[in-house]
């Protein structure tokens, strides 16, 4: 079961460059949430802070309180390796480990993490791939392939199978679809309706219909701050801020 | 493309001559290795035998022999010095590609390549000033140590290259799993990058694996049977260098097929590590 995620005051700099100026959301439980907004307003920079993954660039600082389900995500005695064990994140462009086999791929977050029992193993690679609609592609060639001969849709399938195996309670995508064709993007956002079910998915997309197909509720980001969160229906029909119905009609942006 | 018989006369000749020029550098190139080798076995092959490869040196003056024990004391000798380069060597290349940012990255970056300039009698000058001197005696291990500190400064090198050669995205979906840096950078980015710094430990080791003037005064050179790294050890350079020089026949014959058989030792170490890499008994090493 997913957890839902809250967010207090969060404030998050490059050098000095203020890139994220106190936002404040409750991300629901088992839904989609979509991040939409122009190049540069900080949707990346909001969900790497999620599962901290922004403090691993020099310089990045963050200051705010997030929580998931009522885990201290910036708490004192919370590490950094948890939080991400916990919040599984698929990046833009897909990263599969090119020395690894298939296989090796989906269990890499297990293994280096010192599980090595064999049989579990073999479940978790094949319902991992399962969940990510990729099983019946891949499933002759699971050790004989490696991850970066796939083509390009199959190897987001693949990050997304590998972030699955450790059985995170929130997935966070990164613009998972902005480097495939339609079709695979297709494949992609079906994904999406089907993990929400078991996951709390955020999605950051600069495709807004998109954020409209796949997401529950949606935020508008703008120059590093939330300018409005709602349910995509309302975002999409009657958003409350003018520069929301700017953005969504396509008059800047 | 236009067929290259639809161009003109003078385009078709330049394209020919450019081809020709480039054809025979590559030439060139073999040229001097094929040439080397063919000498070699030309004049060593001959006194190749089963004495040679399994027996020590006889006293001047009598017939036979053979430098075993020059062999097997190579080995020795390499085997320490690998043990000596290869972690320091890979441990400074991934303390600048991964984490040094700072000044100190750039001193052990420059120091690594002054230390490449440095030249290979000096560090056997060192090596017995600092270690040969204090136990007071010549030994494998101080030979070792010589050729181990000539590997690093190559085996940094290639593997801070091939580091940065792999992709930082990468690196942050392993971060992204949950993974802790310190396996992030062994298990992912190094062994992603484990064919080319391969090929570096390798570079390194052929090239330290024929070096005579750091052996001189530290693994001095023996003749007889020696497998105590402590004690002097002979080993295949520096038995060649003493039979070059050496007045007798019997002797220049010998140093051929020990050049010979040292030469033959380097390619088949090299083609070992490439065959063991490629059938994957080293997994994930090839990209």
């Amino acid at each position: 079961m997913g957890v839902g995620i809250e967010v207090k005051n969060l404030n998050a700099w490059f050098g000095k460059a203020h890139a994220l100026k106190d936002i404040n959301m409750r991300i629901p439980t088992n839904q989609a949430t979509a991040i939409i907004g122009p190049s540069g307003c900080g949707k990346s920079t909001y969900v790497r802070c999620l599962n901290r993954m922004h403090e691993t660039i020099p310089e990045a600082t963050v200051e705010g309180m997030v929580h998931v389900g009522d885990f201290n995500v910036y708490g004192r005695q919370t590490s950094a390796v948890d939080v991400r064990r916990r919040i599984g994140m698929v990046f833009q462009k897909p990263n599969p480990f090119p020395a690894y086999s298939i296989y090796d791929n989906v269990a890499a977050g297990l293994k280096l993490n010192g599980f090595r029992k064999r049989r579990e193993l073999d479940q978790v690679v094949e319902r991992s791939l399962g969940q990510a609609a990729l099983w019946d592609e891949v499933k002759d060639v699971l050790h004989k392939k490696s991850g970066a001969s796939l083509s390009g849709g199959q190897q987001q399938r693949l990050c997304i199978a590998r972030a699955l195996a450790v059985e995170p309670e929130v997935l966070l995508m990164d613009e998972p679809a902005s480097a495939l064709d339609p079709i695979s993007t297709g494949k992609i956002e079906e994904l999406i309706f089907q993990l929400k079910e078991q996951y709390t998915v955020v999605i950051v997309t600069h495709n807004m219909q998109q954020a409209a197909r796949v997401a529950d509720w949606t935020g508008f980001f703008l120059m590093g701050s939330l300018i409005e969160f709602d349910r995509t229906e309302r975002i999409f029909t009657t958003p409350s801020d003018k520069r929301t119905e700017d953005y969504i009609t396509g008059r800047f942006g | 493309m236009p067929n290259i018989r639809e161009l003109s006369l003078s385009r078709r000749i330049k394209n020919h001559f450019a081809t020709g020029v480039a054809i025979g550098a590559s030439v060139l190139v073999l040229a001097p290795l094929l040439a080397i080798f063919g000498y070699l076995v030309y004049k060593g092959i001959g006194s190749i035998n089963i004495a040679f490869l399994t027996e020590t040196p006889k006293p001047v003056g009598e017939a036979g022999g053979g430098m075993a024990n020059a062999i097997v004391g190579s080995a020795l000798i390499l085997g320490i010095g690998s043990l000596v380069g290869v972690p320091l060597g890979i441990g400074a290349g991934i303390y600048v590609a991964e984490i040094g940012r700072g000044t100190f990255a750039k001193v052990v970056r420059f120091t690594a390549d002054v230390l490449n300039g440095v030249p290979s009698i000096v560090i056997g000058m060192a090596v017995y000033a600092l270690v040969v001197i204090r136990q007071s005696h010549f030994s494998a291990g101080a030979g070792g140590i010589a050729l181990g500190i000539m590997m690093i400064p190559t085996i940094a090198r290639t593997t801070e290259e091939m580091l940065l050669m792999v992709p930082h995205t990468i690196r942050e979906a392993a971060l992204g799993l949950g993974i802790p840096q310190w396996r992030t950078t062994l298990s992912i980015a190094l062994r992603t990058a484990a064919s080319g710094v391969i090929t570096g430990v390798m570079l390194a080791f052929a090239r330290v694996a024929g070096e005579t003037a750091p052996l001189l005064f530290t693994a001095f050179g023996n003749q007889f049977w020696n497998l105590n790294p402590n004690e002097p050890t002979a080993a295949l350079p520096l038995q060649i260098f003493v039979y070059a020089i050496s007045p007798f026949d019997e002797w220049h014959k010998q140093a051929w097929a020990g050049s010979l058989v040292l030469i033959t030792l380097i390619v088949g170490a090299v083609f070992m590590v490439r065959l063991a890499t490629s059938r994957g008994m080293m997994k994930g090493a090839r990209n």
